[in-house]
């Protein structure tokens, strides 16, 4: 009876829920119909980079409690792996996704596994370090690979086959938020999963996460490798997008401020992340007409969010969320 | 043999700025456990204040106070700016923010550090500016064919002194063990009745105004200074402060030195582009065969 | 190996166990065998090293000399993870549970150890990866019940109140579905009719065929649930003994209470 009950109550929580996710998804898919005008796409599609950014920070920082202040660094070796490769040997850049992927996680398994053990402020500089290390070697055309400042350019839109090409303002706008959405989708189910949890209860507390049986080094590696290899599909399609690539984009300031995602919206939560992504991309938009006060205001802003809401604009709710797949399913089998 | 001395003098040069920065970043980190990103911002508008000061007074300085009182004053004035610009950042920005924890504050130092740097860059202009040089003293020296800027012999000096007198207070005095007790563990030094908001006005007070004579002194030593170099020297001095050991103050003072010196070596022998590459690479290094800096102590964790 | 160790009714044994903090021994060559079944109680004043004893045994810290075998198995050198694997699950001294998490999460911690589901299989929410969900949430829920939480569940953990922690940590131990269960002062700030329950359950637990092991300061618990206690003193053993026979032995007392000519001065 209690069971039921409690199920009920879960069910229209979700079925709020649900409805409110319709609406947001139709949104979204709407946006470029509506409003046709390339500019404000564009600022939407920079706004997808960030979440995807964000989500990617979200993973190490949020859901680990790891202060990675470098992390735009996999971005660049995404962005750069997908800029070398296509421009010398015309790979097309829809294989390179995977891969770039793949080449940010290896760096981030090499770089982390042995600074892995090191402990918050001290984990902090070091990826600061990372980041910069990156950087650097980029603006320094190591091997006249990547082009110093000037960084990589012309680099091709993304082709399936012959069918379609990624060209204009909307395509990129949904082949950006559709990679969104499904990374989202990956997260909420590993939030909600033995991976999920055990990278909370690091975060909690890692002495007792270890000693009721959390490997720890192998979840933040986890963590890390992850939040890289996402942090590369960003960098992979923000490459395609502006068809150049250049240090400048990856910069210590762009690690502090996809930090502030993560920190704006609430740790480790997913809506936060939009949020946050929200603010850092299309405030200074929005805010033009201030000229060069906006920046100015964005510093307020930031202060001014951090009295009122510390805990970040929407923080994870937990409680009986949680339990909704298992039990929804749970319930179908009794029947 | 000449190259090594001369760029060794260089290389404590630089890092002695980096020291100076870096005291005021360890002592806010030791007491209140903040990555305070807007310190550097402070250093750039001491900077910039002493700028203004030695521009606007030029004539009066020329008359009167002649070069070297001038470059006192300009520091003096930095100082003050950077120290009050300081609490007040405290005052508005951090002050409301440490209940709710570490990362909030964190978030709010990067707010105030965009703020600063915009606001600078609106009252200043953004094309960098140039302290002229009939406002910078020194001459150089011939000494047994080592050509030295005494410019440059007395900014180590003053460094090195200030550095030397924060050094005396911190370790030698009362109020000194207060702060290293607040450090260590605040609310039992406040139980012990350690006045705290003293301590956190004289932390927030004297690191910015560290932060701001530096900014001066790079001024003069460069001659070239811009809105956005705090955030370089910050992250070179938040380096520099690791690399000591966290909220260790003698920590850095050595990490800076080590910072500069590193940088000069990294820049003479193995290449200027790849110089802070190789700073980093070897903080990394020391970071991992000494996880908590070169004079941090190895903390038992208490279970 | 020895015969003492293949002895099916030894759990965990120590030999020569030392531990120093830079000039400080914390445990001396400290000798403990813990009997299957029962509850055994390591005493001894503050500073002894009992603590220190515990956080070697479940692999928090290495031990500087000295072996542990749990069941007969060497531990030495494995991390506290593996340790929990093995079957030795413990609370600590100030509770450490996940504050902001709910209370089921914090219980279903203990099983993490006993699952295997992947990052993929979790991302594809696959057949068996839903099974092992269910599986480790019943068994939280069970032990939420077993330790009369339920009511809580959905309750963060920081939220409930301090005895009812207690009794939560323990629960997420036991969710490990461990042989041997170490409680580092399970009764410090419980009242006494907490207290009271604590001892009940725990002679509960024991005829559930569990192990337990505890260091505790309130001697009516140790005098009335013990089978076995342990006096450490300095980082050594100084005696042991059924609780009657260390009640009255005069070392113990000694350490306790100081020399009389130490008093004296």
């Amino acid at each position: 009876m209690k069971l039921k009950n409690e199920n009920s109550q879960v069910n229209r929580l979700s079925r709020k829920n649900n409805w409110f996710v319709i609406l947001l998804i139709l949104l979204f898919l709407l946006f470029p119909l509506v409003i046709k005008n390339d500019y404000f796409i564009d600022v939407a599609f920079f706004f997808g980079i960030y979440t995807l950014l964000g989500l990617s920070l979200n993973i190490v920082l949020g859901e680990v409690g790891l202060f990675d202040l470098g992390h735009m660094g996999f971005a660049a070796i995404g962005a750069y792996t997908t800029a070398i490769l296509n421009t010398r040997f015309g790979i097309p850049v829809l294989i390179l996704l995977p891969i770039s992927a793949i080449a940010a996680a290896i760096f981030a398994y090499l770089v982390c596994s042995p600074i892995i053990h090191l402990k918050g402020d001290y984990l902090c500089i070091v990826t600061i370090g990372m980041g910069e290390i990156i950087r650097l070697t980029l603006l320094n055309n190591p091997f006249g690979l990547t082009g110093g400042p000037n960084g990589v350019f012309g680099i091709c839109f993304p082709t399936v086959g012959s069918l379609m090409t990624i060209d204009n303002c909307p395509k990129f706008y949904y082949y950006i938020w559709i990679v969104v959405g499904l990374t989202v989708f990956a997260l909420i189910r590993l939030q909600n999963s033995r991976i999920g949890r055990a990278w909370n209860y690091i975060r909690e507390d890692v002495i007792a996460a270890e000693a009721l049986g959390v490997d720890v080094r192998y979840y933040k590696l986890l963590a890390f490798v992850l939040g890289a290899a996402l942090a590369g599909v960003a960098g992979n399609i923000y490459a395609t997008k502006l068809m150049i690539v250049s240090p400048e984009s990856f910069s210590f300031m762009e690690s502090c401020l996809l930090f502030c995602i993560v920190l704006i919206g609430g740790m480790g939560s997913i809506p936060g992340v939009l949020i946050g992504a929200a603010a850092i991309s299309l405030f200074p938009e929005l805010f033009q007409t201030f000229a060069q006060y906006r920046m100015l205001f964005f510093g307020a802003v930031m202060i001014i969010m951090m009295m009122f809401r510390p805990g970040g604009v929407w923080p994870r709710q937990r409680g009986r969320i949680l339990l909704k797949p298992v039990l929804m399913r749970a319930e179908k089998s009794e029947i | 043999m000449k190259l090594i001395i001369e760029q060794l003098l260089n290389g404590l040069t630089i890092g002695s700025f980096y020291s100076l920065i870096a005291m005021g970043y360890s002592m806010v980190y030791g007491v209140m456990k903040l990555i305070n990103f807007a310190h550097g911002d402070f250093f750039t508008f001491g900077s910039y204040m002493g700028y203004t000061l030695l521009v606007m007074g030029i004539t009066f300085i020329t008359s009167t106070l002649g070069v070297w009182g001038g470059m006192i004053a300009a520091m003096l004035i930095a100082a003050i700016s950077s120290g009050v610009l300081g609490l007040t950042v405290e005052r508005i920005a951090y002050r409301p923010i440490y209940p709710a924890g570490r990362l909030p504050a964190v978030v709010s130092a990067l707010g105030a550090s965009i703020f600063i740097q915009n606001a600078i860059m609106i009252i200043w202009g953004p094309r960098p500016h140039a302290y002229t040089s009939d406002v910078i003293p020194g001459f150089i020296l011939n000494i047994a064919g080592f050509r030295i800027n005494i410019l440059q012999i007395i900014i180590l000096l003053l460094s090195f002194l200030l550095m030397g007198i924060l050094y005396y207070i911190v370790q030698k005095t009362t109020f000194g063990a207060a702060i290293r007790a607040s450090a260590l563990d605040r609310e039992t030094a406040a139980l012990m009745g350690i006045n705290i908001n003293l301590i956190i006005f004289f932390i927030f007070a004297l690191g910015p105004a560290l932060g701001g004579v530096a900014g001066v002194m790079v001024g003069m030593y460069y001659r070239k200074i811009s809105f956005i170099m705090g955030w370089n020297f910050g992250l070179k001095a938040f380096t520099a402060t690791i690399l000591g050991g966290i909220g260790n103050i003698p920590g850095a003072m050595v990490g800076g030195l080590i910072l500069g010196v590193l940088e000069m070596l990294g820049s003479t022998y193995l290449s200027t582009a790849y110089k802070d590459v190789f700073v980093f690479l070897v903080l990394i290094l020391v970071l991992l065969f000494r996880p908590t800096g070169i004079l941090g102590e190895k903390i038992a964790e208490k279970v | 190996m020895d015969v003492k160790n293949i002895k099916k009714d030894i759990m965990l044994e120590t030999k020569r166990l030392t531990k120093r903090f830079g000039g400080l021994v914390a445990v001396n060559q400290f000798d403990l065998e813990v009997l299957k079944g029962k509850i055994s109680s390591i005493i001894g004043p503050n500073g002894a090293g009992k603590t220190t004893v515990f956080n070697v045994i479940t692999g928090i810290y290495h031990p500087d000399d000295g072996e542990y075998y749990f069941k007969g198995e060497r531990l030495f050198g494995l991390k506290p993870h593996q340790i929990l694997s093995k079957g030795i699950a413990r609370t600590f001294q100030n509770i450490r549970l996940f504050p902001n998490m709910t209370c089921l999460e914090n219980v279903m911690a203990g099983q993490h150890a006993r699952g295997n589901s992947g990052m993929w299989q979790s991302i594809f929410r696959t057949p068996a990866q839903l099974n092992e969900e269910k599986r480790i949430m019943k068994i939280a829920e069970d032990r939420l019940e077993q330790v009369g939480l339920s009511c809580y569940k959905h309750e963060l953990a920081k939220n409930i109140a301090y005895g009812n922690q207690r009794m939560l940590e323990i629960a997420r131990a036991l969710a490990s579905e461990p042989g041997l269960l170490i409680l580092d002062e399970p009764s410090s700030g419980l009242n006494d009719k907490e207290t009271e329950d604590l001892m009940g359950f725990l002679d509960k637990l024991i005829r559930d065929d569990l192990t337990i092991l505890l260091i505790e300061h309130d001697m009516n618990v140790v005098m009335g649930i013990s089978d076995w206690v342990t006096v450490m003193d300095e980082g050594k053993k100084i005696a042991e003994g059924k609780p009657k026979e260390v009640y009255h032995n005069p070392v113990v007392i000694e350490a306790y209470l100081g020399k009389e000519e130490e008093e004296e001065n």
